[in-house]
């Protein structure tokens, strides 16, 4: 990851703006995100990390600024057309449906039809194709400790249900994962799957932006920081030149990063 | 975070190391034994016919100790089916309805007036019989669009906008049948296809209607579209959770708009079921229809906050009142307890669900 600059970022957003009447949630927000890196997104409550998020992953449209996959421009005008172009979130809430089994939620909006005139006249689920292939996808992330595919997923345990979750996005994301506070309900053990459920996504080639609160955790697993402050971001550090406590006093503003030599400042 | 919290090493913490070291015994599940009560809650959390079929099954039982063989015989089974056979039709409607976490109250105003537009277009415009049928049909599935688009488009309560278009679809069938009963004569002239329903096949002593082979088959079409097809998937993730439907890429609205268009279908094709069973077209006919299937649906296990219980369950649901009104009117029971057994039994299925809710 030494020359980044050099490299064509997979994700990047430039002058995002975004304004909730006189709540300015954006504020000409920039974003670059690497192939083959985790950049984890940090900020207060309230700095507009949420929102930043929002927009990467289509479920809020910007008021002005672009968006670009891959150096196209690309346009979400839902989370359908985010996870189309190949981008995939792990929402804070889950996401996924308690009720449902886990076969089910890993194609949630996507499911397989049988071939021939079953699938295309009766519109026929292949639940043999779609549980196989749940339960492929499950055990190539080590999560085969869930022992029915079949189960509701309202019967797993938080680190299992995320585990779904990841699961799911990692399936299905051909360019990017955007993990929203994937262990922040999660206990030691189960904060130390998802953890390493993470760098197993980025390993398999896979971008992955992590929001976190989680100073301990951010520093563990990404590759750089990304400090967002009053709705844009003001410094990119990396985990090998920074501490924590740099990174909070530049996330609280106890710390101007342009003072401190080695931040990526951003101007 | 203070300044002793923070750590300077991007190793795990040590706390995490510790963890790691520790017995597994604390992340490991299902370990306790589970005693007999944790095991039937998951049995019947994982099986939502399997309470109702229970209760039919000892009711059916304990009516044969009661009432004696009589109860048994074909024809006198086969006679409850032809009496849950508009509250079942209605019922798969207000299933549908409830897995979305909605409510539809006027499931029985739009069968009787789509029964209305189909006798009046065969006997009095007189259209051809299948052209008065498929013009009831289509009114049935315009006021399912209606109560849909105020249910999407104006995020209106379901309760609310269902209560309201009960008394507008009835005061339009009232208006439209001029409060006028279409004669069954009148309809076998003109009309025989809208008697069809009625009509029997008789075996063994039992008579089967056509009309209580077309809930049959209207409940098997549908269990296979809400467990085989991905548009089922999608009904029960509306009903489970919105939010979390819609971030899976599920456009809710579209779910729930088909969703009131097919049940209003389904009460159109409930209207032809009432006609071949009353043999007229009566504007005051099915007033208690709407909370009848509401009944059917609660007893057969559905969870009416949504997301959870099976098709099946609805007639097992509508086969236990019926059941029950046969049972204890051939037991020479006052028709006043048996209002009284269908409450309790409404009571005790929400009570069930609400135990078999809780994870």
């Amino acid at each position: 990851m030494s020359n980044l600059s050099a490299q064509q970022p997979v994700l990047q957003a430039t002058q995002l703006i975004k304004r909730y009447g006189h709540v300015t949630a954006l504020d000409g927000a920039d974003f670059d995100l690497y192939p083959g890196e985790i950049l984890a997104v940090i900020g207060d409550n309230g700095a507009g990390k949420s929102s930043l998020i929002k927009a990467l992953s289509g479920a809020l449209v910007p008021d002005a600024g672009e968006i670009r996959l891959d150096g196209e421009r690309v346009e979400f005008k839902s989370p359908m057309d985010a996870r189309n172009a190949g981008i995939e979130t792990v929402y804070q809430n889950l996401a996924v449906s308690p009720s449902l089994n886990i076969a089910d939620n890993l194609f949630l909006g996507r499911e397989k039809r049988r071939p021939g005139i079953l699938g295309s006249v009766f519109r026929m689920l292949d639940r043999k194709a779609m549980n196989n292939e749940a339960r492929t996808k499950l055990s190539e992330l080590g999560l085969l400790t869930i022992q029915n595919i079949n189960q509701a997923v309202e019967t797993l345990s938080g680190g299992q249900r995320q585990g779904v979750a990841v699961a799911r996005s990692a399936a299905f994301a051909r360019h990017v994962v955007i993990m929203d506070e994937p262990t922040a309900a999660l206990g030691v053990k189960e904060s130390r799957k998802v953890l390493n459920l993470i760098k197993e996504v980025r390993d398999r080639g896979l971008s992955v932006v992590l929001i976190s609160h989680n100073m301990p955790h951010v520093f563990e697993v990404a590759d750089r920081i990304h400090i967002h402050r009053l709705g844009k971001r003001i410094a990119i550090i990396k985990p090998s030149t920074h501490s924590m406590s740099d990174a909070v006093a530049i996330m609280t503003g106890a710390l101007n990063p342009e003072d401190h030599p080695s931040c990526t400042a951003n101007t | 975070m203070s300044e002793s919290q923070i750590l300077s090493t991007q190793q795990p913490a040590d706390h995490e190391r510790i963890a790691d070291a520790a017995s597994g015994a604390v992340a490991e599940f299902n370990l306790p034994q589970a005693t007999l009560a944790e095991k039937a809650h998951r049995f019947f959390h994982s099986n939502p016919t399997a309470a109702p079929s229970i209760v039919l099954l000892l009711a059916i039982g304990a009516f044969t100790l009661i009432v004696g063989d009589r109860f048994l015989q074909p024809f006198n089974m086969s006679l409850i089916l032809q009496q849950v056979t508009i509250i079942g039709i209605l019922g798969i409607a207000q299933t549908l309805i409830i897995l979305t976490a909605g409510i539809d109250l006027s499931v029985g105003a739009i069968m009787v007036l789509t029964s209305v537009v189909m006798g009046r277009m065969a006997v009095e415009v007189g259209l051809p019989p299948s052209a008065a049928l498929g013009l009831g049909l289509l009114t049935g599935a315009l006021c399912g669009f209606i109560n849909g688009q105020l249910v999407t488009r104006f995020k209106l309560p379901p309760f609310i906008v269902t209560l309201g278009t009960w008394n507008i679809f009835f005061a339009l069938n009232l208006w439209y049948s001029k409060s006028e009963t279409i004669r069954a004569q009148a309809i076998d002239n003109a009309a025989p296809l809208l008697h069809w329903t009625g009509r029997t096949l008789e075996f063994f002593g039992a008579k089967l209607t056509y009309g209580s082979l077309l809930m049959l088959a209207l409940f098997f079409i549908i269990w296979y579209a809400l467990n085989w097809t991905a548009w089922g998937k999608h009904v029960y993730a509306t009903g489970d959770d919105p939010a979390a439907a819609r971030l899976a890429g599920i456009r809710t609205d579209r779910v729930l708009l088909s969703v009131y268009v097919v049940a209003g279908v389904i009460c159109a094709i409930g209207a032809w079921a009432l006609i071949g069973r009353i043999g007229s077209v009566s504007p005051q006919a099915g007033m208690t229809a709407n909370l009848d299937s509401i009944t059917a649906v609660v007893i057969g296990g559905c969870s009416l906050f949504g997301g959870r219980g099976a098709i099946f369950g609805t007639l097992i649901g509508a086969l236990i009142v019926g059941v029950f009104r046969n049972g204890l009117a051939l037991a020479g029971v006052d028709v006043l307890w048996q209002e009284f057994t269908i409450g309790l039994l409404i009571i005790v299925a929400v009570g069930m669900d609400q135990w078999i809710r809780k994870v």
